[in-house]
Parts: C-alpha cells; sequence; structure tokens
C-alpha cells in the first residue's frame, strides 16, 4: 500500500522511477518549490485556522466597517481589512480557506471512492451490470456537471448534507471509467492470475494485489478532479447556491463581497486570490507529479 | 458512413436524453407536493383535489410518466409559478443571448489557441512555447467569476471604459467574452500542443523529412490533419464546459441568458424552469456530442472501419 504512494511523492525508490532514463537536471524546479511551500501552508491554516485567526470569522464590529488592509494604509488591527459588517477578513479567510479544503476533499474523496468502488463491480460483474454502470458514466460525461448540481440544489431545495452529496457524485465517473479499464486488463495479467490459481478469492485479489498496482493513478486522478471540485464549491457558493452564512467559503466571501467592489474590492479580490493560487498550486504540483509517473510522458519529452 | 456505427451512437444519445428526462420526472415527484407548494398548505381540501385533478397527479405513477412524456415531447414544460408565463417561452427567450456570447467567446478562443498551440509545439522549449504554456496554465486554473470580476474592476471601475453589466450594445459583449475565452483557450492551447508534438514525433513525420519534403508542406499536409483529429474531439467536449462557464459568467455580468435565468430559477425554486433548461441543454450537449462522433469518423477513417476501438 505504502510503495506506490512514496514513488508517488519521489521518496525513497528515486531508482526505480529514474530506470534507464537521463537524469534530470533539476529535481525541483523553482516553479514547484513555491507552490509545494504554498500548498504547506495551506495545510498549516486547515489544521491551526483556529490559533491563527486575531478574531471570530462571526465577530462583528460595525464601527469598523469596510476597512481598509494594512497595504493601503489601513489599521494595524485588521491586517487584510474588514468587511460590511466589520468582520476582519483576515480571520475569514482563514476558515474560508479551511472550509473550503475540507468540502472539497470530502466531496472528492466521495467521489473517489465511489467510483472506483463501482469501477471494481463494473469489471468483475461484467455483463449487465457493466454496462448499467458504464450507461450512467456515459450520462454524466455527456451532461456539464453545473447543471447537474443546479438541478439537484433546485428539486431539494439547498442544505449543507445535500450540498456534499452533490459534491460527492461529481467526477465518480471519471474514478469509475479509470478502475474499470485498468482492472480489465489486470485481471489478465499474470500475477492477478497466479494469484487466483493460488485459491485467493477476488475480494482479495482486488484488495491485496490489484489495488496497491493501480492506486497510484487513481493518486494522480484525485489530484487532478480535487481543484475542480474547489472550483465546483467556490462556483455554487459564488452564485449563493453552496455554503451559506454564518458558515463561511471562499466563494461564498467572493460572492458577497460583490456588491462592494467600488468601496473595498478587497472583500473579494483577497478570497478570489486565494482560490486562484490553490487551485494553480495544485495544478503545477500535480503537473510535476504526473511527469515524475508517468515514463511514457517523459520518453516524450526527453 | 458505416450505418451501425451511426445507430449504435444514435441510441446511445436517445438513452441519455431518456435517463435525464426520467431522472427530472424522478426528483419532481420526490421534491415535494407541487399542489402544496402552488396553492399553500393551508388551502381547503376542495381546492387541492381541484388542483390534484386538474394537473392529472391522482393517476397512476406510469400513466403520470407517459403523459409527463408526452408533454415533453411537443415542448410543453408547464409555467412558471410566479406569473404564469410558459417556462419554454422564458428559455427561447433567453437562448439568443447566450449563444450570441458563448459562439463569439468560442471563436475568440479558437482564434487565439489554435494557432498559439501549433506555434509552442513547433518552436519547443523557446520563449514562445513557454509564454503559451503559461498562458495555459493561468487560463485553466484562475476561476472565471474571479477573472470576470477582476475585469469589472479594473475596465469598468477603476478606467470606467468598458460596461460591466446588461447586453444593450457590444461593448457589452467584451468583458464576458475575454473571461469565457480566457478559460477555453487555456485548455485548447495546452491540448493542441501536446496533439501537435506528439505528431510531429510520428515515423511518418521522418519518413517524409527523409525523402525530401519540405517543412512547410510537411507541417501543412501531414502534421496539421493528423492532429486536427483529436483536437476536433475535444472541441465538442468543450461545448458542455462553455455551457457550464456561461452559467456563472452570466450572472456575474448581468446578461441575460439562459445561465442566468438558471441561477435566478433554482434561487427562486421555479422548477418548471430549471426542468425546461435540463432537458433543452441535455438534448442539445447531446447532440452536439453526436455531431462531433459522426464528424469525428468522417476525419478519420480508421474510426467507422472499426480498425481503432469504438468503445473510448
Amino acid at each position: 500500500m505504502i510503495k506506490p504512494i512514496l514513488r508517488l511523492v519521489g521518496v525513497g525508490s528515486a531508482k526505480t522511477v529514474s530506470d534507464g532514463l537521463p537524469a534530470k537536471e533539476t529535481k525541483f524546479p523553482l516553479l514547484v518549490l513555491i507552490s509545494f511551500a504554498f500548498l504547506f501552508m495551506l495545510a498549516v491554516i486547515f489544521v491551526f485556522a483556529d490559533f491563527l485567526a486575531p478574531f471570530d470569522y462571526r465577530e462583528q464590529d460595525l464601527l469598523n466597517r469596510l476597512k481598509a488592509p494594512v497595504f493601503l494604509g489601513g489599521d494595524w488591527k485588521f491586517l487584510l481589512g474588514t468587511d460590511e459588517l466589520g468582520r476582519d477578513i483576515l480571520s475569514r479567510l482563514l476558515f474560508a480557506t479551511r472550509f473550503s479544503l475540507l468540502v472539497a476533499f470530502l466531496g472528492t474523496s466521495i467521489g473517489a471512492i465511489l467510483g472506483t468502488f463501482l469501477g471494481f463491480v463494473a469489471a468483475h460483474f461484467r455483463g449487465l451490470v457493466e454496462e448499467v454502470i458504464m450507461a450512467m458514466v456515459d450520462v454524466q460525461a455527456s451532461l456539464p456537471f453545473m447543471l447537474i448540481a443546479l438541478a439537484i440544489l433546485a428539486f431539494f431545495g439547498s442544505s449543507f448534507i445535500l450540498f456534499i452529496f452533490v459534491m460527492g457524485i461529481y467526477g465518480w465517473e471519471v474514478f469509475a471509467r479509470l478502475t474499470r479499464g485498468m482492472v480489465l486488463s489486470a485481471n489478465t495479467d499474470g500475477y492477478a492470475v497466479a494469484v487466483s490459481s493460488l485459491g485467493a478469492t477476488p475480494g482479495r485479489i482486488y484488495a491485496r494485489h490489484i489495488l496497491p498496482n493501480i492506486i497510484s493513478v487513481l493518486i494522480v486522478q484525485f489530484t487532478l478532479n480535487f481543484p475542480q471540485t474547489i472550483l465546483l464549491e467556490t462556483s455554487l457558493s459564488f452564485l449563493g447556491l453552496g455554503i451559506k452564512p454564518p458558515l463561511t467559503s471562499l466563494g461564498q466571501m467572493l460572492g458577497a463581497g460583490r456588491s462592494h467592489l467600488l468601496l473595498a474590492w478587497w472583500i473579494s479580490v483577497l478570497p478570489g486570490a486565494a482560490i486562484f493560487l490553490t487551485t494553480l498550486s495544485i495544478s503545477i504540483v500535480g503537473d510535476w507529479l504526473r511527469d515524475r509517473l508517468d515514463p511514457t510522458l517523459r520518453g516524450r519529452q526527453g | 458512413m458505416n450505418f451501425n456505427f451511426f445507430v449504435i451512437k444514435l441510441v446511445r444519445a436517445l438513452l441519455t436524453l431518456g435517463v435525464v428526462i426520467t431522472f427530472t420526472f424522478v426528483v419532481l415527484m420526490l421534491s415535494g407536493d407541487p399542489i402544496e407548494n402552488l396553492v399553500g398548505d393551508d388551502a381547503p381540501p376542495e381546492v387541492v383535489e381541484y388542483y390534484t385533478i386538474k394537473y392529472g397527479l391522482d393517476r397512476p405513477l406510469h400513466e403520470q410518466y407517459f403523459s409527463y412524456i408526452g408533454a415533453i415531447m411537443v415542448g410543453d414544460f408547464g409555467v412558471s409559478f410566479s406569473d404564469d408565463t410558459p417556462a419554454l417561452e422564458l428559455v427561447l427567450e433567453a437562448i439568443p443571448k447566450t449563444i450570441q456570447l458563448g459562439l463569439t467567446a468560442f471563436l475568440v478562443s479558437l482564434a487565439i489557441s489554435i494557432p498559439l498551440g501549433v506555434t509552442a509545439a513547433l518552436h519547443r522549449n523557446k520563449p514562445i512555447d513557454r509564454f503559451a504554456m503559461s498562458f495555459a496554465v493561468f487560463g485553466f486554473s484562475i476561476p472565471n467569476f474571479f477573472f470576470g470580476i477582476c475585469l469589472i474592476l479594473l475596465f469598468s471601475l477603476t478606467l470606467r471604459i468598458l460596461p460591466s453589466s446588461g447586453s444593450d450594445t457590444w461593448w457589452h459583449l467584451i468583458l464576458p467574452v475575454i473571461t469565457l475565452a480566457t478559460h477555453e483557450a487555456g485548455t485548447v492551447v495546452r491540448f493542441t500542443r501536446s496533439a501537435m508534438l506528439e505528431v510531429l514525433n510520428k515515423s511518418y513525420m521522418r519518413t517524409a523529412k527523409a525523402k525530401g519534403v519540405p517543412r512547410r508542406p510537411r507541417i501543412q499536409w501531414h502534421a496539421l490533419p493528423n492532429a486536427a483529429i483529436p483536437i476536433v474531439t475535444i472541441l465538442g467536449l468543450r461545448l458542455g464546459h462553455l455551457v457550464a462557464g456561461s452559467i456563472v459568467i452570466e450572472t456575474v455580468f448581468a446578461w441575460p441568458g439562459v445561465g442566468r435565468l438558471l441561477v435566478n430559477s433554482v434561487t427562486s425554486r421555479e422548477l418548471a424552469v430549471v426542468q425546461a433548461i435540463l432537458i433543452i441543454v441535455a438534448t442539445t450537449m447531446v447532440f452536439a456530442n453526436l455531431f462531433v462522433d459522426v464528424m469525428y469518423s468522417w476525419i478519420d477513417p480508421r474510426v467507422r472501419t472499426g480498425g481503432a476501438a469504438d468503445k473510448e
């Protein structure tokens, strides 16, 4: 289990990764390092938001409304200024980041687990089961998910649980399709045939032998889906249909700050920049990981 | 054109539509009592009964299902709660605006991204390639609503040279088109570049070089047509992203298209309008995908003769 993940991160088994290929001159390009640093910062915010935030994110201070950030000559008490209710933007930003990351992580994980499971089911049972699952994959893949999400939220009214559910069904089809394909080909591979002729049950083969072999591809897919889920969550919250006050997320802050653009642009631009930098760093790190992981890609570039 | 190939694709398209329509029917049934939504929960029983019979809600479920499908076939999606306008009418009113915005953005993004992607592939690791890739990453990662707001802040509120909302003149089109096209172009540049690189590394390109074909015709007649195949496919798929992108962008720029109508209808829970948009957009998407599949097999003979895999 742990080995493919280590290989993915590039720890320990660097030799197997670069077998037969010219050594890379720069292992960590500057941009990748900066992105890693930013992601590390996000992780710290995620864990320690309560300790880092100078105020509670709901605490209003009506005497200090729409204060400018320090870099625009504002008060040192509110480093990044305040919003229309006098809430400290830095504190809100920290909590919003935590919440957006949490929702996106939960959503992507649910989608990944569900999709992988259905992919295994499709590849195991074949026949009608496979047809039905793959038809569902086709349906979801042929429609923009934003539309499906809005329809579900319209029909059932938006609640937090439903919102997480909506985030969870986003992207499952990619995992289902990937897993089915890989399991089908793995089932005919030597190692799976060998273990099965030794008398291992299908469940054991899937969990102990095939899953560890395909998990690195699934993790790469996870890094591809994660920023997309962040964008979905922030878009929906931006429209006022996702996370709602008193909770906050980066999209919700951005959407709420829109009406004060002329007087206090920082209310919406700061969370927007946070979303952008987050998706950007995940993409850069993800690209870098893929390049290291996928030998065919590296061969083409080298 | 292979007949079987077309029939399989058509059946799949219709199946997808069937699933979407069934989905809307099921969620409509599950989403609460429509009569109660209509007349309020303290209405007298006679009124409730009147509406139940009027809308056929006393009939068995399968009968309701078929009459639902029948109604959709003739374009009857029900009426909007607030002013009794047929849902279809509201949607049809908004469609030209969305097409105007979406098509312009699509064409602008193609005009930028395809030449840029091809040039980047031909000049690998040169400054132009780096520029193209930076542009791609930027366009791909920046949330389009954030980009739109930045443009409004810069061009409408600070410089005061472009309008930020509405659709009265062509000037109103500029900012939403830039927003949508940047995101589109980011993805297509990257894809065009890698499709082109892949072709340039093929052995027939080496052969062409070896037999003395000059660089220009080599690229024009050997590389470009082959690189076009995956690019056309991805363009068809991008259509869906354009629709999804316009949902948010129309709201940001107060552009009176289908996207804004959808968001407003979701907010005010105008279910008839939401389902009309869902079904109409799904139909458009499914037939667009079908069209792309047919185009694809026309460009690439291997697909229709069964040389290449038909499933994925």
